[in-house]
């Protein structure tokens, strides 16, 4: 039962294989591990609720920019704009909201709409013209950036309505902000839509095989084209939280989340469903590297560890999804 | 197994299974290759069991068997690239060889592959091809190319092939390609192991070639071992093993299931050592009653080659389609169900006229047509993903529960299609690439058929199948035709066609040029068909008939 997925029971006799369940938990128990690691070797910074809790609210916008990556990551497309929209989208809040006095509600969704004009734009781009994805989101992410300096004059803006902050990560339910809360709703929602939906295994066939998908009656660009809207959608999301999370926009700091985001939606794939772009998996790997990177600044390293950390993380998480994905298509015979 | 062929069985004694049977040129000759006791395990299945191989010089030895049967496996092991699991051993010539075979040292011990994808660059010369592998492993600095063309022609004539060192591999037809990579392979075997010597491997090398192309390949394979060289036939077709091997081996589940000498099987002995059981061969009854009503009707089609192609097919019909590859017949289905762009005409289904050019896929199925197309892995199905996913994606919809889709009851569901269709493993959950070929074409033949259509479509549907599972596979269309979905089958394979069709069509550049309706469907009426249609055209390549996998 090599491509078993855990939201598919199986019918024949339910037989608990080890190795399988290894597999699937084994990023869950390195994240204990690791955990009790810096637990032991830190009881008074790392190990304290504080902290805890401000690891839990604080990344809850990488594990948004995540979610969003992999959708189209599903459907076979790379979208490397997402930390470039998750920025202007920021930016947009800042703008309309601290320096023109648009009514918070109205500019979260002037916000969000940023977002949605960047899905299309890439959609377009990469279905109408032919452009592999690759090419059409960097260019549209470097662009993006282009336009954010340009929006904020290369400038912090703050000010932004402070009941934004509270809705965030000011308040707090069970002692954890409530922007950890939103990440696990958005998780769940990825998860049901992906395993309980027929959108989720039109994903799923679009990316593993298109001319499978095409005839099998899928309208593939529909889905590609929503797959994409839907990714920037989701990081204007992220951009909202991070508007919130600092209580202001900053041109550069949002482009930083790129690659943690790739190497935790990599990492994840290895994970509780192995071998397929999942959200609970990606939600682990988030705070698997955040754990890591948290510890060991903590620890005093400098602050380069965080780039070996991601890098590092990002390719090791690629080769063992490699792995996984190579031990499913074994032919035997 | 009563029957009165020669099986030689695997014994403790190295050479006691040789002591008959073995075609020696000269009393207590060693064999070319013997391999003894090879076994291989992927994860938890036996894919090799104790497999015992002898083949002589001079001889040509077939390797048969059904998909799965680790033929393959077999052959990689030998080539070194499958550790084989510990107490198998090789002995060339007498002599023991190492096993695992280390990188690249099965070359230098004489022995040479030709796989079926004939490792060729179409983007170069015949002359770079057969330079290849030396450019690969050795250290030139100053290629002379024009001593290389010299020996590369010298070598042609040797083998009477007519063939430019200087043309680009691209621009020549598949049985040319054959000829230089199993040329360029025994060139290898000649500079290796010396004249008289050395193995040769050919993996399935005949699938797509005409009967011509087939013919100057078995004509150089008997030139190859004239003088003394061994060649080992990876094959599907029994005819073709029959015509050229001395002896074949067959594998059966992993297992040797016996070693023949050809010219003494019978067709009958061969499919029960590849089945393990008499097989009876699928007849559907060739007549269809008169009066049933028109399902589709196909009018002024055209599609690349296709030209100004009408037909009408009635329900219940399976009607086939075939001619010689670039013919245009199996551009048919495909322009009918949208897969392909350019297309015009029309078809007439439930009443409606639906124009070609505006067809896809979603609006074919929506009117009740189904496709399956031969590209089973690339276009059929998708190989990482589960039986389940598979097959549910068409009916995704009526899984729908007020939690989403109910996995649960798909697995059920697919699970009863496994039993119905007989698809083994019935394992729902296992990836679909984990199958066999006739398998995942069971998986995805029931795809489609548990949709009910009104007109299913097939190209190619038995390509890379065994004999046991194409009947299973006739059957079900057999079945499905009989609750009245029609039947459109695209295929070269003339003994197929005339297992299972009511009618076939036969193409010729791009026009139906012949019909066969009743007892004028046999395998040699629609081969003669096929190729008195393209007579004329001066080019008298007849359609390959693919016989048993």
């Amino acid at each position: 039962m090599t491509a078993q997925n855990t939201d598919m029971p199986v019918v024949d006799a339910p037989r608990i294989n080890i190795a399988e369940v290894a597999e699937k938990y084994a990023l869950v128990a390195a994240l204990v591990v690791l955990f009790g690691i810096f637990a032991m070797l830190l009881p008074n910074t790392f190990f304290t609720w504080a902290n805890v809790s401000t690891m839990l609210g604080s990344q809850s916008v990488l594990v948004f920019l995540t979610l969003a990556l992999i959708i189209p990551l599903t459907s076979g497309d790379f979208d490397l704009s997402v930390a470039a929209t998750l920025t202007i989208s920021a930016m947009t809040l800042a703008v309309l909201n601290a320096r023109l006095g648009v009514a918070l509600p109205l500019a979260m969704l002037g916000a969000f709409a940023v977002g949605g004009i960047v899905g299309v734009l890439n959609a377009f781009f990469i279905l109408y013209f032919r452009i592999p994805s690759l090419i059409v989101t960097l260019g549209i992410g470097t662009f993006l950036n282009g336009l954010t300096l340009w929006m904020s004059n290369s400038a912090t803006i703050g000010g932004i309505d402070f009941a934004l902050v509270m809705g965030v990560v000011g308040t707090r339910l069970f002692g954890i902000p409530l922007a950890f809360y939103y990440a696990i709703l958005m998780a769940a929602v990825i998860w049901y839509v992906f395993g309980y939906t027929s959108v989720g295994r039109r994903l799923l066939f679009v990316g593993r095989g298109r001319e499978v998908a095409r005839l099998s009656g899928i309208q593939v660009d529909r889905v590609r084209f929503f797959s994409l809207l839907s990714s920037s959608l989701i990081a204007a999301l992220a951009g909202i939280l991070y508007a919130g999370t600092i209580g202001a926009a900053d041109p550069n700091s949002g482009n930083t989340f790129l690659l943690p985001a790739f190497a935790a939606a990599f990492l994840g794939a290895t994970a509780i469903t192995p071998g397929r772009f999942n959200p609970v998996g990606s939600v682990v790997a988030v705070y698997f590297i955040v754990i890591g990177i948290t510890g060991l600044t903590m620890l005093g390293i400098q602050s380069f560890v965080q780039n070996l950390f991601y890098g590092g993380a990002l390719v090791l998480a690629v080769a063992l999804s490699q792995l996984v994905r190579k031990r499913e298509e074994q032919q035997v015979g | 197994m009563t029957r009165s062929v020669k099986t030689s069985k695997p014994a403790s004694d190295p050479f006691a299974g040789l002591k008959d049977g073995l075609p020696r040129r000269t009393p207590g000759e060693a064999p070319a290759l013997y391999a003894r006791h090879v076994s291989k395990i992927f994860g938890t299945t036996k894919v090799l069991d104790d497999v015992t191989l002898a083949v002589m010089p001079g001889e040509v030895h077939g390797l048969l068997g059904a998909n799965g049967s680790g033929k393959s496996t077999f052959i990689k092991t030998i080539a070194g690239l499958h550790d084989p699991e510990p107490g198998a051993d090789l002995i060339l010539y007498g002599e023991g060889a190492p096993l695992p075979m280390p990188a690249g040292s099965a070359r230098r011990l004489g022995i040479s592959f030709v796989h079926q994808h004939l490792a060729l660059m179409p983007s170069l010369t015949v002359l770079e091809n057969m330079l290849l592998n030396d450019l690969a492993v050795e250290q030139n600095w100053n290629i002379r190319w024009g001593t290389a063309r010299r020996q590369v022609a010298e070598t042609f004539e040797r083998f009477d092939i007519h063939i430019d060192p200087m043309t680009r591999v691209a621009d020549l037809p598949q049985a040319d390609r054959a000829l230089i990579a199993i040329c360029r392979a025994f060139e290898e075997v000649r500079v290796n192991a010396g004249a008289g010597r050395g193995i040769l491997i050919l993996d399935e090398p005949t699938p797509f070639l005409p009967k011509s192309g087939v013919d100057q390949l078995f004509s150089l394979i008997r030139g190859v071992v004239a003088d003394g060289a061994s060649v080992i036939l990876v094959a599907h077709d029994i005819d073709e093993i029959r015509e050229i091997t001395d002896r074949a081996t067959i594998l059966r589940d992993g297992k040797l299931a016996g070693t023949v000498t050809s010219s003494e099987a019978s067709q009958e002995d061969f499919i029960e050592l590849i089945v393990g059981e008499k097989v009876t061969m699928f007849q559907s009854a060739r007549t269809l009653a008169a009066d049933k009503p028109v399902t589709a009707s196909v009018r002024r089609l055209n599609a690349e080659v296709a030209r100004d192609v009408s037909f009408d097919i009635r329900e219940g019909e399976i009607l086939g389609l075939t001619g010689l590859i670039g013919s245009g017949f199996n551009r048919v289905p495909d322009a009918i169900f949208g897969a392909m762009k350019g297309a015009t005409g029309a078809v007439e289904i439930g009443g409606k006229s639906l124009d070609l050019g505006h067809m896809h896929p979603a609006r074919a199925m929506d009117n009740g047509i189904a496709f399956l197309p031969s590209d089973r892995l690339g276009k059929a199905g998708v190989g990482s993903l589960s039986i389940a996913e598979n097959m549910a994606l068409p009916v995704m919809g009526d899984f729908r529960s007020l939690l989403g889709i109910d996995w649960q009851k798909i697995h059920a569901h697919v699970f009863e299609l496994g039993r119905k269709y007989d698809i083994r493993p019935n394992r729902p959950g296992q990836a679909l690439s984990s199958l066999s070929g006739g398998n995942a074409q069971k998986v995805l033949m029931a795809k489609w058929l548990q949709t009910g259509p009104k007109l299913l479509m097939l190209d190619e549907p038995t390509q890379g199948v065994d004999v046991g599972a194409r009947q299973k596979l006739f059957q079900a269309l057999d079945e499905a035709s009989r609750k009245g979905t029609s039947v459109l089958v695209a295929s070269t394979d003339a003994e197929q066609l005339a297992q299972i069709c009511h009618r076939v069509l036969v193409f010729s550049k791009g026009h139906v040029v012949s019909e066969l309706t009743g007892a004028a469907i046999t395998k040699d009426n629609i081969s003669q068909e096929t190729l008195r249609a393209h007579g004329d055209a001066g080019e008298t390549v007849p359609t390959r008939t693919q016989e048993v996998a």
